[in-house]
């Protein structure tokens, strides 16, 4: 197999984008061709990333010019997927540039129709209350048999394969902290 | 996986089975390609013809819940025709070991059933042993009671006829994937296997994938560059997820959650270490009470004391044998059981099987805190299809949180490589990364009970959290607390290796130590060498266990150390090495022990087996020592060709008014199954808010065959209803010549497949222009025997026109 790093892989387009010029027009249009590939990311701060849906790790490469992403392409010197990505990954600049994307905390009052948005400190303090008050009048010291098996019975959490090992190592310390045993995720289902 | 996507391309023979790899891992696909262009075989066994079938140098049909039949008749073939790799079965696995005089096996159940409580007494399958209590053998494989003979009678029913008849694929195509797969007994030849959620979906899923290990342990194939049996999960870290433990019967890297009966951590240690006679067996799970003390020092902190039993009472226990996953969870939140549920990154509404059930029980709770990208039908509930929000009490918080690239961290792929990334750009608006939340949350809670105490207060207090840098989530942190530390020097340890139960090192996940250690962040590595030449880029990021990349490879080589197949060799004895003591090289093995011939210093190769073999008798599965078939809970068919158990004998059936099955119903005639597409992901909750996947897939649908599509009056693009004894979803009728009707035992049997991709909440669903509904509202909440995942790729529906094609 071929090995191209990244930088061979941009050249070579770039080459290949000269000849089609050359050939089509007659004359050389190369300087301007490179010139109009480059434009887009030059100077961009570049890192790399991993693809957030299937289990194949594709690498991937953000650009981000002025604190905006600007570009999010295939990684070429990833080893498994070497530059390519499928349908999904290759769409994955619209995860982040996307109207719909929920932006602020919303809250729904018990019998309500509609949305109300609310501010960080508002909702962690009211979710805090809730937990202390489902945590308090459900925690189980002893069973049913007198063992000691301090849990919380009131409260069950799902997820998630959607975060980080970091995030899935703290959550389930912070649930498990709280005395959580229902606690699954994806990978039960 | 035992092996790794790029390991694909060592293969001689790849059979995708129980998966669409094409289609659901497209990328990896290159490495089958490379396979091929070697001349490797790829075969795909499907109930559908896919894009992989497409790819496939054989597409071979059978009807969804039918694995095991089909592969029981391959390992029938594989020991008739006498193709196993007999070094091999004789030095690496249990075939040589003789069962007990209480097992048995007759019409469908093993002995030791209890038909009231469903389950087995396991003591009936019970290795014989001799008087220092070590396990009688018989490497000659003769003797009536060992497993190779007992395996040899068990499968013995399971010829081309029977076969054929119950999972509908024509003998010639059963017969030519028993001839392909058969020929990679021979040392120098490798198959491996792939497979998803479509073995996992069963209520037989574990035995699915045990029937196709017997098959590779037979053969010789696991360990070997170019083998093993390889899980293509679905998410980009469930790998990862799962090693953490957010599964309600494992703590931190597989150790089993704490239940009532061990009643402090001495007791826990003694009832959950495995002990061993075998002389030359590692039993590496005999580390497991360094891995608790360092995990309980992660925990807690400095409050974790020898003293104190490192916090082990802190820690929550399960009553003796409780059962709180998935559908059980559910079950109890309908019964109301539940005041407070969080559905972190997870949309339940549309992936929980029996949906309606889902979406009823949500109505139950006082509050649910939902954090998600985009709004979903979970956190929406309330104002999904039949739903009245003036009736519904459930406080609902809608948290956003930040993509992945707009934070740091790792995730863990299917190979087991753990790969760091990096934050490109800020949240959008106030999304918060969600370690950031977690940490914020945690601070409330533990304020409130500071302040005000509670009941049992100690945990939340004394929990070591401190993870933020300047008040913010600090993901190198945690990776090092993961990774683990020398707590009386300070530093990171080396791996897991050098923890201790003595309270002197802190380790948050065993497995994961290694990979953030005084030589920096293992997992950021970008180095792209590959010295072995076969593809284990073993400088690239970092590899769960100990960054070795083929798991079981001292199986790889013969009793002296050299590789059954030196022209893929993963490791290999080196007499030179280490100074002349000798010494491996290659991948990380596992274990430095020297060769099989060094009888005084060996050691078994599947060291986290507690005999130091693979199993091909295995004798802790809740439904048998052997995997059997068994018809799925909704199925076409009154009987069990092999036996009169229908249904599995040991799996779980709720009984609730939300739980209704229907088999062999007139009026749900049809095998259904659920898939997915390549422009979407899982719910739909990642993909179906990007407009170019919504473009190109705007839609739910249903395919069937041409055969059905006549039978039932309902052309290509005609909208359809679906429907099971437990919902219906509307969907686009897809008629089409990749699915087949299947001939099952003389009867004509049709099944149809739709993706569950989609959701009432987006896109807008008026008139069903564009949308649809989760397939899930259609499957049931049956599950696997042992792991309890539902059963949604084999379930009985129908399917009706509402309107031809506007």
């Amino acid at each position: 197999m071929v090995k191209i790093s990244r930088r061979n892989f941009i050249k070579a387009s770039g080459v290949a984008a000269a000849g089609l010029g050359l050939s089509q027009l007659g004359f050389d249009l190369s300087p301007i061709e490179s010139y109009a590939a480059e434009l887009k990311i030059k100077g961009a701060k570049e890192t790399t990333h991993i693809c957030c849906y299937c289990s194949v790790s594709c690498g991937q490469i953000a650009h981000v010019s002025n604190g905006k992403l600007i570009n999010f392409e295939g990684d070429p010197d990833h080893p498994i997927s070497e530059g390519a990505l499928c349908a999904k990954g290759a769409s994955l600049y619209q995860l982040h540039d996307n109207q719909h994307r929920l932006k602020k905390v919303r809250y729904r009052a018990p019998y309500s129709a509609k949305w109300k948005e609310v501010s960080w400190e508002w909702a962690l303090e009211k979710i805090a209350r809730n937990i202390k008050k489902s945590r308090d009048a459900s925690f189980m010291e002893k069973n049913a048999e007198g063992k000691v098996v301090n849990r919380t019975n009131g409260i069950a959490s799902v997820g998630s394969a959607a975060l980080d090992n970091e995030e899935c190592y703290i959550y389930q310390q912070f649930l498990r902290g709280l005395g959580l045993v229902w606690i699954e995720h994806q990978a039960r289902i | 996986m035992t092996n790794h996507y790029i390991d694909f391309r060592n293969a001689d023979v790849i059979l995708n089975m129980g998966s669409n790899v094409c289609e659901n891992h497209p990328v990896s696909y290159k490495w089958i390609k490379a396979a091929q262009d070697r001349g490797a075989v790829f075969i795909h066994v499907d109930p559908r013809f896919t894009r992989t079938s497409a790819k496939a140098d054989h597409y071979v049909p059978l009807r969804s819940g039918t694995d095991i039949a089909f592969l029981g008749g391959m390992i029938k073939y594989i020991l008739d025709n006498d193709l196993i790799q007999r070094e091999y079965v004789v030095n690496y696995t249990n075939a040589s070991f003789i069962v007990g005089s209480k097992y048995d096996f007759m019409d469908g159940l093993f002995s030791g059933y209890d038909p009231v409580k469903r389950k087995y007494d396991k003591s009936h399958w019970a290795f014989e042993t001799d008087e220092n209590g070590i396990i009688k053998k018989d490497p000659t494989l003769q003797n009536p009671r060992c497993v190779y003979q007992l395996l040899k009678k068990h499968y013995a029913r399971y010829d081309l006829d029977v076969v054929s008849q119950i999972t509908g694929t024509p003998k010639e195509n059963l017969l030519k994937v028993y001839q392909i797969y058969g020929s990679t007994g021979k040392p120098d030849r490798v198959g491996t296997e792939l497979y998803a959620m479509g073995w996992t979906q069963h209520t037989v899923g574990t035995q699915n994938i045990r029937t196709m290990a017997i098959i590779q342990l037979l053969l010789g194939n696991m360990g070997m560059a170019g083998g093993g049996i390889n899980a293509l999960r679905g998410e980009s870290n469930v790998q990862g997820s799962t090693d953490m433990a957010l599964l309600f019967h494992i703590i931190s890297a597989y150790n089993p959650t704490p239940q009532a009966k061990h009643k402090d951590l001495a007791t826990y240690n003694g009832m959950n270490t495995p002990k061993t006679k075998e002389p030359m067996s590692a039993n590496w799970w005999q580390n497991r009470p360094k891995y608790m003390v360092s995990y309980l020092k992660s925990m807690y902190g400095k409050a974790a004391t020898k003293e104190n039993d490192f916090g082990y009472d802190w820690h929550p226990k399960l009553d003796d044998g409780q059962n709180c996953s998935w559908l059980t969870l559910f079950d109890d939140m309908h019964k109301g059981r539940f005041t407070g549920f969080f559905a972190w990154g997870m949309n339940p509404a549309c992936s929980g099987a029996n949906a309606n059930k889902v979406r009823e029980g949500l109505t139950k709770l006082d509050w649910l805190v939902n954090v998600n990208l985009f709004e979903n039908e979970t956190g929406s509930f309330w104002y999904g299809p039949g739903m009245n929000p003036k009736k519904i009490k459930t406080e609902v918080f809608q948290l956003p949180c930040a993509a992945f690239m707009e934070k740091e961290g790792s995730l863990s792929n299917s190979g087991r490589w753990v790969q760091w990334r990096y934050k490109a750009v800020d949240p959008l608006g106030e999304a918060k990364p969600d370690g950031d939340i977690m940490l914020e949350l945690y601070e409330s809670v533990r304020k409130l009970y500071a302040k005000e105490g509670g009941k049992f207060p100690e945990p939340i207090l004394n929990l070591k959290m401190d993870y933020a840098t300047n008040g913010k989530f600090d993901a190198h942190k945690v990776a090092k607390e993961v990774n683990g530390y020398d707590l009386t020097t300070g530093k990171l340890v080396a791996n897991f290796t050098k923890l201790k139960d003595d309270g002197t090192t802190s380790c948050g996940n065993w497995l994961y130590s290694g990979s953030y250690n005084e030589d920096g962040n293992m997992m950021a590595r970008r180095d792209r060498s590959d010295p072995t030449g076969i593809g284990l880029y073993s400088k690239w990021a970092w590899c769960w266990p100990l960054n070795r990349r083929i798991i079981y490879n001292r199986a790889s080589v013969d009793l002296n150390g050299n590789p059954w197949d030196s022209k893929r060799a993963v490791i290999r004895w080196d007499p030179a090495a280490g100074d002349g003591k000798g010494g491996w090289v290659g991948d990380v093995p596992d274990g430095g022990w020297p060769p099989m011939v060094n009888k005084e210093k060996t050691k078994l190769p599947f060291i986290m087996k507690p005999h130091g073999v693979a199993s091909i008798f295995g004798p802790g599965l809740n439904e048998g020592p052997f995997p059997e078939h068994y018809e799925p809970l909704e199925c076409p068919v009154e009987r069990n060709l092999l036996s009169s158990q229908r249904i599995n004998p040991a799996a779980k059936v709720f009984a609730g008014t939300m739980d209704q099955y229907l088999t062999c119903d007139p009026r749900y005639p049809f095998v259904c199954t659920t898939y997915r597409v390549t422009e979407h992901w899982q719910t739909g909750v990642l993909t179906r808010w990007l407009p170019w996947l919504l473009e190109a897939q705007p839609q739910l649908f249903v395919e069937m065959s041409k055969e059905l599509g006549e039978l039932k009056g309902i052309k290509n693009g005609d909208l359809v209803e679906v429907e099971t004894a437990r919902g219906k979803v509307k969907a686009v009728a897809i008629v089409t010549a990749r699915w087949k009707p299947f001939n099952i035992a003389g009867q004509t049997v049709h099944q149809i497949g739709i993706p569950w991709h989609f959701g009432w909440r987006w896109p807008e669903n008026k008139k069903f222009s564009r949308g649809g509904d989760s397939a899930n509202l259609l499957t049931p909440n049956i599950g696997d025997a042992n792991t309890m995942i539902p059963e949604s790729k084999a379930f009985m529906a129908n399917v009706r026109k509402i309107k031809s094609k506007g």
